[in-house]
């Protein structure tokens, strides 16, 4: 194994502590983001995702209004722009009266803290029982790998819409539903690549010096399959928002008046042909965000998955 | 062959079974009664709920339940709907095509456009065409499908007046169902300008619904045609003197196309989660409009019976890819 290679990262096989860690360490950050760098829309789309990070962070400090707030006499005013708009309204107002650029900003606190807890749900089971499948196979493997193929014979959004129906409808049980139907992903991903790993010399090195299952499964082998699972993190992450946008538009997510993207695009259905700012920006908003995460996404799996290094 | 298709069926009769216990158990853990919610009536006295719960056979044991269900099931009986009161499979049966047309129409934009652009893209590498065509799948990959359509029917609809906002076809035209699909019934109807309103009707949901299907294709057929135009035997044709359009037609397009039909096979289930959220903005009348309006109006019947029609619809669907990939590469029957 060259020296570049991830895989020797877990430095004096599997037992944490060698001396060169914390060197080891750095070389691989500055590897990856060299690599990172490489792809142009990568950079981008981590920058926007930073901003939108800020916007959320930061959003009772830029918006210019309360984003619940009806203000009465400006009821579909237009973007600025378009006449009849207002500075006080840049992105204009929606049918009762609500500042959408306040929403908007309100908003991506939602659509990040959806991505961010389903991710963190569906990964950590997902990882959990993957490893689970992959480092004990036999018929609990199969029993596992059963059950996933199960969960993915449904539509996603078809599972995840049904399974809001019975919890009822709402932002935490949309986030559930989504992570449930997107976790078998993390499991199959983790399953894989343990079973891929656990043939190699340095897992039986470990082995054979006494390492027990746990210390096997979660120290020895996880922090080498980690490169796909994070690459899957991300797409799950945008998949999320999607989701959960997909199902707000439907009524079954966040509910009104939470300012969270797809619900608004939901009530602003009924003005699409005589205000067509209540729908284009929250949309926008959802697309530019997925988007920047993709990007990201992308960026992550060039440098990350040393199959497609060309050095 | 025959050896291949024994182990798929194999997985699948497990899967399918999982499936329908899901479909069952869905009805039993919703908040609220049974009884209540599959009969559709409210505030009934105790008598008619034990005789409900009798007829529905609620007081017997669960497994035999379930086990009733399922061979119910098998013979084609879904139940029958708390609203309408009619057959499940019916009403199913009487959708179904809608959503096959739309979706047909979906895939055939998203191949015919898909995968010539992804060779172009994997043949000019790295240039502004190859770029801008996968800058713009990275678009398609990301798009809200919902708002995409809203913005569609914006400007085509609201601003250009070209297409209609919803349905099928124009209701100036009435004709008997033949096929269930729209585009051959209006021919066969003969009407002057029949045709022409299902097309109308038809070519905004089918965009949308072939966006993400369409990003994803051109995405892989890149990534194959990559991968094996780097493969010896495009480099010895090469060598041979072949021209060029003869290498990547013949020699490199073929094996790159064994993933692409995989693809495409998946994308089944990608299309039934984007008919949802299409058929409900354009109010096409199919079965992803249906199962919307079924959680809404808590007909639980028709959300237990379609939720499984539509997963043994994907499972079936993806083991014809399966074997058919296994027909035309013969590496992976092993």
């Amino acid at each position: 194994m060259a020296t570049t290679n991830p895989k020797s990262a877990d430095a004096g096989i599997g037992l944490e502590g060698g001396p060169d860690t914390a060197a080891t360490r750095r070389a691989m950050l500055s590897e990856f983001w060299y690599y990172f760098r490489q792809n142009r829309g990568a950079v981008v789309g981590l920058i926007v995702f930073t901003l939108i990070v800020l916007v959320a962070l930061f959003a009772p400090l830029i918006a210019p209004h309360n984003p619940a707030m009806q203000i009465r006499g400006s009821f579909l005013l237009p973007p600025v722009w378009q006449e009849g708009g207002r500075w006080e309204f840049i992105l204009g107002t929606d049918a009762v009266g609500r500042d959408i650029l306040s929403r908007l900003l309100y908003g991506a606190r939602f659509s990040l803290f959806i991505g961010l807890v389903v991710v963190a749900l569906s990964a950590t089971v997902g990882v959990i029982v993957g490893l689970i499948a992959g480092y004990f196979r036999g018929p609990v493997d199969t029993a596992i790998m059963r059950l996933m193929d199960i969960i993915l014979a449904f539509p996603s959004l078809l599972l995840a819409l049904v399974l809001v129906a019975v919890l009822g409808p709402g932002l935490l049980n949309a986030m559930i539903a989504i992570a449930l139907v997107l976790q078998p992903h993390f499991v199959r991903l983790t399953r894989a690549a343990v079973m891929a790993e656990n043939g190699r010399d340095y897992v039986t090195a470990a082995k054979v010096a006494g390492a027990g299952n746990l210390r096997l499964m979660f120290k020895t082998i996880l922090p080498n399959c980690t490169a796909p699972l994070i690459v899957q993190a991300t797409l799950s992450f945008s998949t999320a928002i999607l989701d959960a946008a997909a199902l707000g538009f439907l009524g079954m997510g966040a509910q009104p008046p939470t300012p969270e993207w797809g619900t608004m695009l939901a009530e602003a259905r009924e003005f699409i042909l005589r205000a067509w700012w209540v729908v284009t920006f929250p949309g926008l908003a959802i697309l530019i965000t997925v988007l920047a995460i993709n990007l990201m996404g992308d960026g992550l799996r060039d440098a990350l998955d040393p199959k497609l290094k060309r050095s | 062959m025959f050896r291949f298709l024994i182990r798929r069926l194999a997985v699948l009769i497990p899967t399918f079974i999982g499936v329908s216990i899901i479909a069952f158990a869905f009805i039993r853990v919703l908040p609220g009664d049974p009884v209540v919610l599959l009969s559709g009536e409210r505030g009934m006295s105790p008598e008619r709920h034990a005789l409900i719960m009798q007829q529905l056979g609620f007081d017997r044991p669960l497994y035999i339940q379930y086990l009733d269900y399922l061979a119910g099931v098998l013979s084609g009986d879904f139940g029958n709907s708390i609203v309408t009161r009619r057959p499940v499979l019916d009403d199913f049966l009487a959708l179904f095509p809608a959503t096959l047309e739309l979706s047909l129409c979906a895939i055939l934009i998203a191949v015919v456009l898909g995968v010539p652009l992804g060779i172009l893209s994997a043949v000019r590498r790295g240039s502004w065409l190859d770029q801008t065509i996968m800058g713009a799948a990275l678009v398609g990959y990301s798009m809200p499908i919902f708002w995409w359509g809203l913005l569609l029917i914006i400007l085509f609809s609201g601003v250009l007046g070209w297409t209609p906002v919803s349905g099928r076809i124009s209701l100036l035209y009435f004709f008997p169902s033949v096929t269930g699909f729209m585009l051959i019934d209006s021919l066969l109807s003969g009407q002057a300008g029949a045709f022409k309103s299902a097309v109308a009707h038809l070519i905004l949901p089918s965009i949308v619904l072939a966006t993400i299907p369409l990003a994803v294709i051109a995405r892989q057929t890149r990534s194959a045609m990559l991968e094996v135009l780097s493969e010896d035997y495009v480099r010895t044709a090469r060598a041979k003197g072949l021209p060029p359009r003869r290498v990547i037609g013949l020699h490199a397009l073929r094996n790159a196309l064994i993933p692409v039909i995989t693809t495409i096979g998946l994308q089944v289930g990608v299309l039934m989660a984007g008919a949802i959220l299409t058929e409900t903005i354009f109010s096409w009348p199919g079965i992803g409009k249906w199962m919307v309006d079924s959680v809404f109006r808590r007909d639980y019947a028709v959300v237990q019976g379609g939720l499984l029609l539509i997963a043994g619809i994907i499972m079936l669907v993806n083991l014809f890819v399966d074997v058919l990939y296994g027909l035309v590469n013969p590496r992976i029957r092993h």
